[in-house]
This record gives structure tokens, sequence and C-alpha cells, in this order.
């Protein structure tokens, strides 16, 4: 497979080489703070093939969000600042382009849904519109055309009686409703990468399914890179194909779904894995992990991990350790990940 | 049998809705509409529902931070809505509540030793005054926090660390019974499970009963010995945990329990999924007859017109608590029981002649992990065979050893 369009039928300048879509290399992101520099990323890579779905899991600081407002491009700067690294988007540099440039890939290429859809819409227009707008900013369609693409969109993301509710408020529609809108939004334009941050974390459990179903079907339908940022490890289980753990601004450890749940290769994925109460678990008992994850301002020397971590020794105090091949497809940032895996 | 330690029956609460110019009541929010259940002493009492189904609100009648439109909640044996002023502030040294916000139920003005301390001001004869201070280092060293940090502020504590706050001083005056209301649901999943295990220790060493209201229906299990499922005000099913989460008879706890996601990749697309459509109704303005007939996929012309009773109904074992016209056994999930060496299938049929080592020799498995392979839940299964047949067989756990090892190496 060669040089393949991402996407077909499409006008799109940018074609994914064998299926890559998004390199992401050595990101560094930092905050500059009044009580000095909080490094929330410390060297992120990962990738993102067409029709893949990536999970990047961690706790709340760990860097998970930033690395998808880098990768959108939607960090506020300052007080951000990304001194080192490289977003590759089929082989262009997104933080080197111009902003104009940039700006016309946030939407047709790279779209995004948040967790918080009451405020992340516009309070003050109707759903319809600001599903619209897509289309009449990036597509020059017109008022009526815009629209009738609209409510096909809110038809796709199974909102009931579309055509009635178009002209409805955020305000007017449910938080699982509001999510679909959002998503409607986001997909509008075709993107080859959607990235999902915390798409359910703000709903029942019942609309989460019903959400994540929905994304699913429409990055198979559309064989979309889909980059779902999230802390559920049972959401991950269902969804996702690779995952990536976050912990103080790196990633400590990236395998396929199942190996990593059959077999961490990192003490803190362990430990994650231990601690959470299973549905269908009689008598577990949780092994909490001890102390609390790094203040970002004054990140441990060595491994971030080693005040909490059982199995630190002398030399995860003083050298961090790197993200390697520990098996085929598996990467640890751990220089025990043999014993990790072994026991 | 042990005594019952709260009981509430038939509480409502129902929230006036005013409208139009005269603020006149055009409606009402029936958050809490008849609920009745027990809380035995030393038990934990799960509460579990999606958001608007009222297991805050009850709650917060339990503890009369809200007065009921009718019915009684009463405490051993005494009505908690019919106390004096000075008899109620009595009992409420017996009931107290953690809730779920860590940093808003937090006075950021006081410090952990003043917000710790403050039921000793309330209450001055629980701790002589000159003791109180010392009374605060203990408890803060009881839920594991540096009794030190007795003069620091609550913003210089992290989340997990202010809910330790918060359950310090909801046990500072020895209560029976604790309310605690979302307890863990702002934390992180790793500070979490070191909350849950605190709120176990704690139960353990002081006797304490919980009503533990959550919407996580993994952690619910995990520390309730009775479940009761609310949906719109009411309760749609109580029973024992593994009554509720073995063998569901009401078809809401059904699609509740098959929407939870579990931690386990190779059980995707083999766990029966029931996707309810729409919404939760509003509350103001309940769907007639049984609340859950607008979503369900079994209701009938009867369920639109009859409130379904919460009484004991057969679910293939025995009978516990459902309110379904058609309330029918359904098993959603598999459970698996947790050892010290590893995980087995347990269907509910568990010999109990057997001793449970062997059960584990049968399929030793690390971290619920190896649950994967086909091959190890066919062998749990052998297992399981093997026990209701009588004496076990060593020669099958031998065996399923050896095929687990196997269909370990390729990971390995």
């Amino acid at each position: 497979m060669s040089a393949a369009a991402v996407k077909t039928g499409s006008m799109s300048p940018y074609h994914a080489q064998d299926g890559l879509l998004l390199e992401v290399e050595n990101l560094h992101v930092e905050f500059h703070t009044r009580y000095g520099v909080a490094k929330a990323i410390n060297g992120v890579d990962f990738s993102l093939r067409q029709g893949e779905c990536l999970a990047i899991l961690g706790e709340s600081g760990s860097g998970k969000s930033v690395t998808a407002q880098a990768v959108m491009g939607i960090l506020d700067m300052p007080p951000a600042s990304i001194p080192a690294g490289s977003v590759k988007y089929c082989g262009h540099d997104l933080l080197t382009m111009p902003e104009d440039r940039r700006r016309k890939t946030r939407g047709p290429e790279i779209s995004m849904i948040f967790q918080d859809a009451l405020s992340a819409l516009n309070p003050t227009f109707p759903v319809g519109w600001q599903i619209a707008e897509m289309f009449r900013e990036h597509r020059g369609m017109n008022k009526s055309d815009a629209y009738a693409q609209a409510i096909k969109l809110m038809e796709r993301v199974s909102i009931p009686a579309a055509k009635e509710r178009v002209k409805a408020y955020p305000h007017q529609f449910s938080g699982g409703m509001r999510q679909r809108i959002m998503i409607a939004m986001a997909i509008a334009l075709d993107p080859a990468i959607l990235i999902a941050d915390e798409p359910t974390t703000a709903l029942d459990v019942t609309v989460q399914a019903q959400i994540m179903s929905l994304l699913q079907d429409l990055q198979h339908e559309r064989q979309m890179g889909l980059i779902l940022i999230t802390h559920d490890l049972g959401v991950v289980a269902d969804v996702a194909d690779r995952i990536a753990v976050m912990y103080a601004g790196r990633i400590v450890e990236q395998a396929d779904v199942r190996d990593i749940y059959a077999r961490p290769a990192h003490p803190y994925t362990k430990g994650l894995l231990e601690s959470i109460p299973r549905l269908d678990l009689k008598g577990q008992e949780l092994a909490a992990i001890g102390g609390l994850p790094p203040n970002l301002m004054k990140i441990p020397p060595g491994c971030a991990f080693n005040p909490r971590c059982t199995m630190a020794q002398d030399v995860c105090r003083v050298d961090l350790p790197p993200l390697v091949e520990v098996a085929p497809n598996r990467k640890s940032a751990c220089h025990f990940s043999k014993e990790v895996l072994g026991a | 049998m042990p005594e019952v330690i709260l009981k509430a029956t038939d509480l409502v609460k129902h929230y006036p809705i005013k409208g139009g110019i005269l603020r006149r009541t055009v409606g009402h929010v029936k958050a809490v509409d008849g609920v009745s259940f027990e809380l035995l002493k030393g038990e934990t009492l799960g509460v579990v529902g999606e958001s608007g189904c009222g297991k805050s609100t009850l709650g917060r009648l339990l503890m009369r931070l809200e007065e009921p439109t009718s019915g009684s909640v009463e405490f051993e044996g005494r009505d908690m809505h019919k106390q004096s002023s000075s008899d109620m502030r009595r009992m409420r040294r017996d009931i107290q509540i953690v809730f779920q916000d860590p940093y808003t139920s937090l006075n950021p003005r006081k410090t952990v030793g003043d917000i710790i301390g403050e039921p000793f001001e309330i209450h001055p004869d629980a701790v002589p005054k000159g003791g109180r201070r010392r009374a605060v280092q203990e408890l803060l060293e009881k839920v594991g926090l540096n009794p030190e940090h007795i003069n620091r502020f609550p913003h210089q504590f992290s989340g997990g660390q202010r809910q330790r706050i918060g359950i310090a001083r909801g046990i500072a005056l020895n209560p029976k019974v604790l309310i605690c209301d979302e307890p863990v649901s702002a934390l992180d999943v790793s500070v979490q499970a070191q909350v849950v295990n605190l709120m176990e220790k704690l139960q353990n060493e002081l006797g304490l009963s919980y009503v533990f209201i959550a919407h996580d229906l993994s952690v619910v299990r995990h520390i309730s010995d009775r479940v009761a499922v609310m949906y719109l005000g009411k309760i749609a099913e109580l029973g024992e945990e593994d009554e509720v989460y073995d063998r569901p008879t009401h078809p809401y706890t059904q699609a509740l329990l098959s929407a939870v996601p579990v931690p386990d990749p190779t059980l995707r697309g083999k766990r029966e999924q029931i996707v309810l459509t729409g919404d939760v109704p509003s509350p103001a303005n309940p769907p007639a007859g049984c609340r859950f007939h607008t979503r369900c996929w079994r209701a009938q012309d009867l369920c639109k017109t009859e409130v379904p009773p919460l009484e004991p109904r057969p679910d293939g074992v025995g009978a516990h608590l459902s309110a379904c016209h058609f309330a029918e056994v359904r098993a959603i999930i598999e459970t698996a029981r947790a050892d010290n060496s590893g995980l087995i299938f347990d269907k509910g049929i568990s010999d109990p002649a057997a001793p449970s080592d062997s059960v584990d020799s049968g399929a030793p498995v690390g971290a619920g992990a190896e649950r994967t392979s086909l091959a190890t839940a066919d062998i749990a299964d052998a297992g399981v065979d093997a026990l209701r047949a009588g004496p076990i067989d060593h020669q099958v756990a031998d065996q399923a050893q050896t095929v687990i090892r196997e269909s370990d190496t390729p990971r390995a």
C-alpha cells in the first residue's frame, strides 16, 4: 500500500503514507505560572494509523488532555509553550505550519470532542446553526444547504426528530443528546482523526454505553483514527486497539490492549489494574497504589513513579528509564520491566 | 439475625416547582417516592442509580437534612423526624455523613484541626476541652494522615487526602451509622482504592454501618453486603450483593449491569449488552405505572397502569425483592471469585463442602487477566464440575494447570 489518500472523495491535500496518520515525537509542553514552570508533557512519542483506536490512559495531571490539545493546536500559549517536539500529520509538522494552514486542518482533518458538552457548545445559538457553521466556514455552503447537512448529521447520530430539533438550543437537550450534537459537529467535515477527550465521563452508565457504541460505529464507517483519552480502564478494554499509559507527562507503557491487561510491563499499569474493583469479581482485595501523583513543578528525579513504586531500587531514583521495546509491539519505561512481566 | 439500626418506611420527598408571576406551585419533583428498607447493624447497604434517581436526596432524608413529605425514618426504633431539635442533635451523634466533593464540603478558611474538631464544639461532652487537639490528631492518624498536619488548610491537601479529612470528621463522634454520598466518585482510580480500603478498615475497627450511595456499580459491589437499585425515586431491586449482581430479576438492573464496561478486553463482544434507548424521564413528571416502562423492552399494558410492588420474587436460587410485574432472572455478568492465589469461575454453584484451596488448584491464575483464554474458562468449569461430582479428582486439577501454562506461553 502506498500513498493512499486519507479520505476518498474529498479534496484533502494530505495523504497518509501506508495508513500512518499521525506521528508525535519527543513532545514537550510546559506551563509558565506564577509559582514556577509546570512540566506537563516531558517527551511523548506515539503514532496513529487509519482506522485505529489509540487510548491514552492516565489520571488527572498525567498530561493526557494536554497531549490532545497540543496535537489539536488549541493550547493557550502563553501560559503554555512547546519547547521541543514535533506533531506530524501525514508527514507535515503541525507545530511549524503557518497558523492559517493549520486552522484549515482543524475540522476537515483532525477534530475533537470534549467531556463537557454544555460548556463546549455555544449556549446562545441553536445546535443546528452550530453544526451548519462547519459547512459554511469550511465548505462555503449557503445557509439552507448547510442546515440540510446539519439535519442529516443529527439523524446520523440518532437524535430523534432532528428536523424539529435543529433550531433548539443546547440547554434544551439532555447530557447524552448534547454529546451526540458535539459528535455530529466533530464528524461534520469527515475528519481523518477524531480526538475524544473523556467523552463519557460526565454521563450515566447507560448513556455512556450508547455514546461509546455510536463512536465505534462512526469510526468503523469512516475508517477514522480515534484517539480516546480517558481514565476509565473499563471503557478502554471495550474499544481500544492500543493503549498508551501516561504518568507525570510521559508514556510509561504502550502496547496492544490485550497484552496490557493480560500482562502489564510497568509497575504503574500493574498497580492501576489491581486497584480497580471489578463488576464481575467477588471478594477482591483492592491493592491500592500508595502515595500521590507528583507535583508537575517538582517531578522527582529518575523515574517519576519511584516514590510510589514497590519495586523501586537505587537506580530508579537516579536514572530516567527510557521507553523501550520489551517485547514485540510493546514498550515500557521501567528499569525492571522484565521482572514486572515475569511476575 | 443482626438488629435493625436504621429503618426507612415509605419515605417520600417531593420538591415543589414554582412558576408564573405569583410563584405558585405548578408541580412537584418527585425525588424520592416511596422508599422502604432496613439497615442492619455492621452492614453496608449500597444504593446505586443514575443521576436524578433520588439517591442523594435519600441520603439527606436519612440524616434529617431534609424533612420528608411523608413516611418515616427510625433510628434504633425512634422516629427521627419526630424528635425535638435537642433530641435530634443528640441523635446526630450516631448518624454522620460524608459528602462527595472533598473540594466544596470543607471550609477553605478553617484548618484541618478546626474542621475535624467542629463536632466536638457542637457536642462539648463528647471529648473534654483539653483533650480535643489530641483527639483530632488521633483521628488524623486513624484515617492515614500525618497528625502534624493539624494546622494546615484544605487547599494544602490532595483530593484523596481531603476525602480522608471528610471521613475523619464523619467518625469524630464515634457514630453508629455513616451515610456516604458518592465518597470516592471525585477521586482518581489509584486513590479511590486507598479510600475504599480505609472505609472497610474503619468499618471493621469501629463496627460502623454504612449506607453507601454511589453510581459506580463496581465500587458498590466491592464494598456492599446488600444493594438497592434506584430508578426515578423508587427502589427497583433490593437484595444481597450476589442476588442483585448475579441473579438480577429487574430489567433495569439487568440493563445497568450490562452497560458497565469491564476492564478485560477478552470479554469484548462476548458480553451481553442491553442498550437502553432514550434518557431517564424527568422526575417532575414520572411515567405512570412502572416508572421504567418507557425504556423497558419487556413492558406490557399492565406496566403502564399498575405500579409493581417491591416484593420477594424468585431468582432461580431463592427470592429477593424486585419491583417488576414480569420479574425474571437473567444473568448478565459471569462472576469470578478473587482469591489470594487467583480467580476461579463461580457460577453460584460452588460446593460448600469442598475446601476452597483445592478449587484454586483447578485454575490458578494471576490478577484476573488469564481468565482471558477460553481454555482457562473451560478448565475452571471442569474444576467446578469435578467439585460437584464429589471428591476432587486431582488429575483434573493437574491437567488444568498444565493447559493453563501452555495457553500462557505465547503471551509471555
